[in-house]
């Protein structure tokens, strides 16, 4: 299998390489031939699968990350390569458009030359074109779809949800969904989705009887094939966010009852069996060691584009561990064999979603005109024009992470600002007008609120100690899937190898040493605590810009890294 | 969800508790329960003492004991553990919170021929290792999984 699959990318990255700079209609209509006119294999079951497109329903630019460190057994093993070194292990051609798909090499000059990604519209007309192929072919959502986007937020997730049964979507499963409150969820469930769109979550239970709340699966027809999907919610929702938005249910990876639902599954009669996932890659490739029977996972929230399946093998066979990007960039096309009531082999393809190259669905395009139009003045109001290149992705800054610390700790008269280390938000060119739709798509939470508080220098080393163990924790089940907090105005050292409360060290302020027991102020956005409130942070990112009018390139505040020289995972 | 069960018991109250409790039948009651309380164990603050008063200094892990716990807390006040034991006869369980600061957290005893399965709450401040205690034909077994507790946020 995976081969076959290398020998394809070869075949594109050559393609593409061939076709590309300047390329004249026919040569990019060639392209997209070679991209996404894909061979049918006999006899096979097929599933779509995007995730975590963040509510992004334009073409938008997306720099996948420069550092996505790896320690122990997943050094230098995908999810955990950057730049070159996830090009040379996957094969694919330099300064080609997959390359630029994959990885943030000459970012700001590939984006200029391969043009905008995603885009619901042109996502559409890809999952015509495939399905046109692949009769009865699943299409699934791995989730963070209601959230990420001005209009999602505004409409508490409508825009997506209507888009969503629009582009055919059979059935999800969910994380920031939740962050609209149970009821919200429940209400787009039982309205709707109903007959239309599956929401499963095997590990979501009553917080009393320990009774579920969501389906955990269902058994579907897909081209004569029976083939089961079981849900599984971000198990850490209660934790990352909030706990009043889903204040009676519990969450978790919760293994045993996976194991459970995977057998009955089985047990009535599935020739497939796949985990619709959102527990982040680490996770998942963990989990398939560990849980028998399923054949692939088809994993999102760490938003890592990973052009291959991983093989993962277990006590009673092998599963395949996915994770299909973000932001609308991918679909990914999965075609399982399956012969004498068992999956005998899959093709799986990570096809990036070129706007230049696919045509936007007329009807999907006037759809998202339509939801647009009674936001468009305030979603174009134009704050600042950028210098420099604007992105969130990587382990510990980005350079829009930096503008909202900048932002914060002016607007808040604080020496020190925490940023949280989502991974959505969009990226933007230097020379790019920076509307306030840009600025949402940075901030657009139901907890925006913008904080001071007043902190001990050992309670900062406690928080930057905490939030690194929830990224570098070397079991993957106690690992968050975020990324490290921002930190503005305090300088540190972090050593990702170390354990918790040994990882942080040399924190500086203005060049002198934090002390421990000195009080600082800390500016902060996104509390998770009870009965939080202040200015939403998109009010003061958005103040914040707008006394610039031109905003010079900024430098992120990146930790002095320590015993992860060489790592693959670090461009 | 069973919205029937729930609002049964919603009407029978503080009833359905006990209900449970007693249709579980496994646990002794009354003057059996005070005669071997472990007022030491209990009143421990160090690990060692709390091991020590439970005959467990030194006891062998068991792969026959499970702790089912969240492995990240969602509230530390009220995290749920359970134990399940498969050792033949087992006589009593106890559950340990290592960094709590009396690290002792309950004490079960299993009557004769009951099942090795017991489910409660603990409060936890720290991440720690949450241990069980399994006697079962007067030796002792151990096993443990860490429970992280987290300031939360994230992505």
């Amino acid at each position: 299998m995976s081969i076959t699959r290398r020998e394809f990318l070869q075949m594109l990255a050559v393609a593409a390489a061939q076709g590309l700079p300047l390329a004249g209609r026919a040569a990019e209509a060639g392209i997209s031939e070679a991209l996404y006119e894909l061979p049918r294999p006999a006899g096979s079951a097929t599933l779509l699968h995007f995730t975590d497109c963040h509510a992004q329903l334009l073409p938008l630019h997306f720099r996948e990350p420069d550092v996505n460190i790896g320690l122990g057994e997943a050094r230098g093993r995908p999810p955990h390569l950057v730049g070159e070194a996830l090009l040379r292990y996957f094969r694919i051609s330099p300064k080609t458009r997959l390359a630029h798909a994959y990885t943030q090499v000459d970012f700001e000059q590939a984006a200029r030359r391969f043009g905008k990604v995603g885009g619901f519209a042109h996502l559409a007309t890809l999952v015509k074109r495939v399905r046109a192929q692949r009769p009865g072919a699943l299409l699934l959502d791995g989730g963070d779809t209601w959230q990420g986007s001005a209009t999602s937020l505004w409409t508490r997730g409508q825009d997506m949800i209507d888009a969503a049964k629009l582009l055919g979507v059979d059935i999800m499963t969910g994380h920031w969904e939740f962050t609209y409150g149970a009821a919200r969820v429940r209400e787009a469930i039982n309205k709707d989705f109903a007959g239309r769109v599956e929401f499963l979550a095997q590990n979501v239970k009553t917080l009393d009887f320990g009774d579920p709340v969501f389906k955990s699966h269902v058994i579907r027809q897909v081209n004569g094939v029976p083939v089961a999907i079981i849900g599984q919610a971000f198990p850490y929702t209660p934790i990352a966010h909030p706990r009043h938005y889903v204040p009676e249910w519990t969450f978790g990876i919760q293994e045993e009852a996976l194991q459970k639902v995977v057998d009955e599954t089985r047990k009535k009669g599935a020739h497939a069996v796949v985990l619709l996932s959102h527990n982040g890659m680490d996770t998942d490739l963990k989990l398939a060691s560990r849980v028998t029977g399923i054949d692939v996972i088809l994993g999102g929230h760490t938003h890592d584009a990973v052009p291959e399946p991983v093989p993962v093998r277990n006590r009673l066979g092998t599963t395949l561990v996915t994770n299909a990007g973000s932001s609308g960039k991918f679909l990914a096309v999965v075609d399982l064999e399956v012969r004498g009531g068992k999956v005998q082999d899959c093709r799986y393809r990570l096809l990036p979603v070129f706007a230049d190259l696919l045509e936007a669905d007329p009807e999907m395009a006037a759809y998202i005109r339509s939801v647009r139009a009674p936001f468009d003045g305030k979603l174009s109001e134009p704050l600042a024009v950028t210098e420099g290149l604007l992105y969130r992705r990587g382990n510990f800054t980005g350079t829009m992470d930096q503008v909202i610390l900048d932002a914060l700790m002016e607007a808040k008269g604080a020496e020190i600002a925490f940023s949280p280390g989502f991974r959505w938000g969009t990226t933007i060119l230097p020379g790019q007008t920076i509307t306030m739709e840009h600025v949402m798509d940075q901030t657009a939470v139901t907890y925006p609120y913008t904080t001071i508080t007043d902190m001990t220098g050992a309670a900062i080393k406690n928080i930057l100690e905490d939030v690194c163990d929830n990224l570098f924790n070397p079991d993957p089940y106690y690992q968050q899937g975020g990324d490290m907090v921002r930190v503005g105005g305090l300088r540190y050292r972090c050593d990702p190898t170390q354990k918790i409360g040994s990882r942080i060290g040399g924190m500086t302020l203005n060049d002198r040493p934090i002390e421990a027991g000195r009080i600082y102020k800390v500016a902060s956005w996104a509390p998770v605590g009870e009965g939080a409130s202040g200015e939403p942070a998109w009010e003061v990112v958005a103040r914040y810009l707008r006394s610039k009018k031109v905003l010079r390139p900024v430098q992120p505040n990146r930790p002095a890294l320590v015993g992860v020289d060489g790592n693959p995972g670090l461009a | 969800m069973n919205p029937y069960r729930r609002s049964l018991l919603a009407f029978a109250g503080g009833a359905g508790t006990l209900v449970i409790a007693a249709a579980a039948g496994l646990l002794r009651t009354g003057q059996a329960w005070a005669a071997t309380w472990n007022k030491a164990g209990f009143e421990s603050k160090a690990m060692a003492d709390v091991m020590k008063s439970l005959g467990a200094t030194g006891a062998a892990e068991s792969k026959d004991i499970v702790i089912t716990a969240p492995d990240i807390a969602e509230n530390g006040a009220v995290v749920p553990i359970a134990v399940t034991s498969r050792i033949p006869g087992t006589q009593q369980i106890s559950i340990v919170a290592e960094k709590n600061p009396f690290p002792l957290a309950a004490t079960f005893d299993v009557a004769g021929g009951g099942e090795g399965y017991v489910s409660t709450r603990i409060k936890m401040g720290q991440t720690s290792d949450v241990w069980a205690i399994v006697k079962a034909g007067g030796k002792v077994f151990t096993a443990r999984k860490e429970v992280k507790i987290t300031v939360g946020g994230c992505g």
